[in-house]
């Protein structure tokens, strides 16, 4: 998929909470300690944050890395499976915030983790058939993990905010998209329920890499280019591992992805994960790199998209916090503190 | 009675077919061993499948089963005895035959379990122990062979490193199965390292459940290219269900019987045997069988497996396949998986190939070996 109009990246923002807990201390209260762990450790957002803060935060970096106001917003969207409210839209707090009401367009994204590159995707038909000038779309979430399940190791929260502009404007631009989802039910959390329920190993194959792959495979076919012509490469990071395993399956090197590979320091920020990698790659990327990023969400879809960073970015990145500082800013608690935090004691 | 003959097998990868369902699977088995034989027509279609009623998938899939091979109106029998379902179908498709009741009977297993979650599983695999005193109370029969396994220690003061070359045979012998779902070698301190599942048993002695179909065509003519195989003796024994209602909790009542039923209509001694496929998903299984049949005097079954006795070279090759551990645990589908694999070790063309193979057994269990069927396949 690609515009009529040219679109890219103006500004972009990233948000990671301080807190962290080490999936060896996860490990010790549920397993002794055995077993292998699928990250170091994950971020835990704070008593006071949650997606509505992550989102203000994330935005208003984004905001200084572009040369625009809030108040040209013609839309602020959120992706997250962690909004604050059932009913009220996370969104009109944030576009308040930010200073982008009151004519503004304004929705909550939910795709389970590709909740915010959808939102992406929406900005850029809206950039890109002149109905706006700049879309705030942003990815956050504070996710979810039952207690002992193996998803509590690297569920985490984290914030991503992209602004969608005019390529003219941009830092990197869009060249090309491309969106696959079938009904495939590896993960889902019914509307009453605390936590997510999974399907194991099915999440898997079937689900994460047969996406993945399919959607940044029918992208890099539409553009005929092949994984030796991208300088960078950012798959969604469930946990460690996938990402670094479907890269190789597409043929990229563990070089195309280091750069923005996050999930074994932060864990799983769901939304915000392929965002994330993707501001840590925009913190570093050269003037004419290229960057291919697929995100995932499940039930279960992939977004891909390749981007050009153009001569902008050098002037502008420095305008506001890089992704790495929110990464290595680390203070750990212990499970007593990250289960009071989370709202895991039920008493009474 | 007639001779019975093996005229064609089949098998699938054994893997998590998440694309397929076990229709699917069961035809596609079934068309290959269509393809081997010369067989022109089918008198009935006996289907093993252990885990689809207990999941909640299917039940009687024996119908579909012969309606998605074009076999309309034919003999269509469902075998659900859990783990022994599909040694059962052998022995009555086999029996039928015999008996001139029938000519052609194509067996067929299939197993498909991967879209289940663990415990659903591990829980269907549970309801063939004791229901009252057993599965109600949540034990699970990993947990069975891992007490068996903690007395056999306790009795005869060996060590888990002590079974270990059961799994480390059964994983090297499936490298060269293309159709194994785990095609590596592991090593015995690999093995000592592994994270425990149910003390003593480890992760990398428990055998995993995977999706498969196997087929065979049971006929009273060879009606095949290959060398003839026949099903030379079978054997069928029961025993109680419940572990603390046996007298000897260390002797497979029904791994004995079952074996000296099938040796004696085979009209062999047990010494001719020279090649074996058990239901093996941990160490302490294969040991106990093997002590039960009198390969092993009591206690010593561990030496087989440090003296290479269980190797492809040695005097009781087992798992040449790849055995439960390493080309997969099958279930109901198992039985039927070991004769097409043991017709292949016959026709001396199997991967790893025993030395002029003239006799080889397979046998397969529901439970801890409350039903125990064994069937001893002979060249001519």
């Amino acid at each position: 998929m690609k515009p009529n109009r040219p679109v890219g990246i103006v500004g972009y923002g990233a948000y990671v909470p301080r807190y962290r807990i080490a999936a060896k201390e996860i490990s010790r209260v549920w397993t002794d300690g055995h077993g292998g762990v699928p990250v170091s450790a994950k971020s835990v957002p704070g008593p006071d944050e949650d997606v509505i803060t992550m989102s203000i935060e994330a935005a208003r970096n984004a905001i200084k890395r572009s040369d625009m106001q809030a108040s040209e917003l013609t839309a602020v969207w959120i992706g997250s499976e962690s909004h604050p409210y059932s009913v009220k839209p996370s969104g009109t707090i944030v576009a308040d915030a930010l200073g982008a009401t009151p004519f503004v367009s304004s929705a909550d994204f939910e795709f389970a983790c590709k909740a915010g590159s959808e939102a992406l995707t929406a900005g850029m038909g809206m950039v890109g058939s002149g109905m706006a000038n700049y879309v705030m779309a942003i990815g956050a979430d504070t996710a979810q993990g039952r207690p002992g399940d193996a998803l509590e190791y690297t569920a985490a929260a984290g914030a991503a905010a992209l602004i969608v502009g005019p390529a003219a404007e941009s830092l990197a631009t869009i060249e090309e998209t491309v969106s696959y989802v079938t009904d495939t039910p590896d993960f889902f959390r019914r509307a009453d329920r605390p936590y997510p329920v999974h399907g194991n190993r099915f999440t898997g194959e079937p689900a994460y890499f047969m996406q993945v792959r399919s959607a940044t495979q029918a992208l890099l076919q539409q553009l005929g280019v092949s994984p030796n012509d991208i300088t960078h490469a950012v798959f969604h990071q469930p946990n460690a591992r996938f990402p670094q395993a479907v890269a190789k399956q597409l043929g990229f090197s563990a070089e195309q992805i280091q750069t923005g590979l996050l999930a074994n320091r932060i864990g799983n920020t769901y939304s915000a994960a392929a965002l994330l990698g993707l501001t840590a790659v925009f913190d570093v990327a050269q003037p004419g790199d290229t960057i291919l990023m697929a995100s995932y969400g499940s039930g279960s879809g992939s977004d891909a998209y390749l981007l050009r960073v153009t001569d902008a970015i050098l002037a502008r990145r420095d305008r506001a916090p890089k992704t790495l500082r929110y990464v290595e800013r680390e203070y750990f608690v212990d499970y007593a503190v990250y289960a009071k935090w989370r709202d895991k004691l039920v008493m009474g | 009675m007639r001779p019975v003959y093996i005229a064609g097998t089949g098998m699938t990868a054994v893997a998590e077919h998440w694309t397929r369902t076990a229709l699917s699977l069961a035809r596609d088995a079934a068309h290959l061993a269509l393809q081997q034989s010369t067989i022109n027509r089918i008198d009935g279609v006996y289907v093993a499948n252990g885990s689809g009623a207990p999941l909640g998938l299917h039940q009687n899939i024996a119908p579909a089963v012969a309606h998605a091979l074009d076999l309309h109106g034919v003999e269509a029998i469902s075998f659900e005895s859990a783990g022994a379902a599909g040694g059962l179908a052998i022995r009555h498709a086999a029996t039928a035959v015999a008996a001139g009741v029938a000519d052609a009977i194509l067996v067929v297993g299939v197993e498909k379990v991967s879209d289940f979650l663990d415990e659903h599983r591990e829980e269907s695999m549970a309801l063939t122990s004791d229901t009252d005193w057993e599965s109600l109370h949540g034990v699970t029969l990993t947990a069975q062979w891992a007490m068996l396994m903690r007395k056999y220690m306790h009795d005869y003061a060996v060590t888990p490193h002590d079974f270990a070359p059961f799994p480390v045979n059964a994983h090297a012998n499936a490298v060269a199965n293309k159709l194994a779902l785990y095609r590596f070698a592991i090593s015995a301190d690999k093995l000592a390292g592994a994270g425990m599942i149910a003390d003593p048993l480890s992760l990398l002695d428990s055998a995993t459940m995977a999706d498969g179909a196997a087929a065979v065509i049971i006929s009273a003519t060879p009606a095949s290219a290959a060398p003839p195989v026949r099903i030379s003796g079978s054997g069928v024994a029961s025993a109680p269900v419940a572990l603390h209602e046996r007298t000897d909790l260390l002797d497979l009542s029904a791994v004995r019987l079952s074996s000296q039923r099938a040796l004696h209509a085979a009209g062999i001694p047990a010494n001719h045997i020279q090649a074996f496929d058990l239901h093996d998903p941990h160490g302490i299984a294969a040991v106990l069988a093997f002590e039960a049949m009198g390969y092993a005097a009591r206690g010593t079954g561990t030496q087989l497996g440090s003296s290479n006795a269980i190797r492809p070279d040695g005097s009781v090759p087992v798992a040449l396949s790849g055995g439960c551990k390493a080309r997969g645990d099958l279930f109901g589908a198992l039985g039927v998986y070991q004769i097409a694999e043991l017709t292949a070790q016959l026709r001396h063309t199997a991967a790893n190939q025993v030395p002029n193979c003239q006799h080889a057994m397979a046998q397969s269990m529901a439970g801890i070996a409350n039903t125990v069927v064994t069937h001893i396949l002979s060249r001519d």
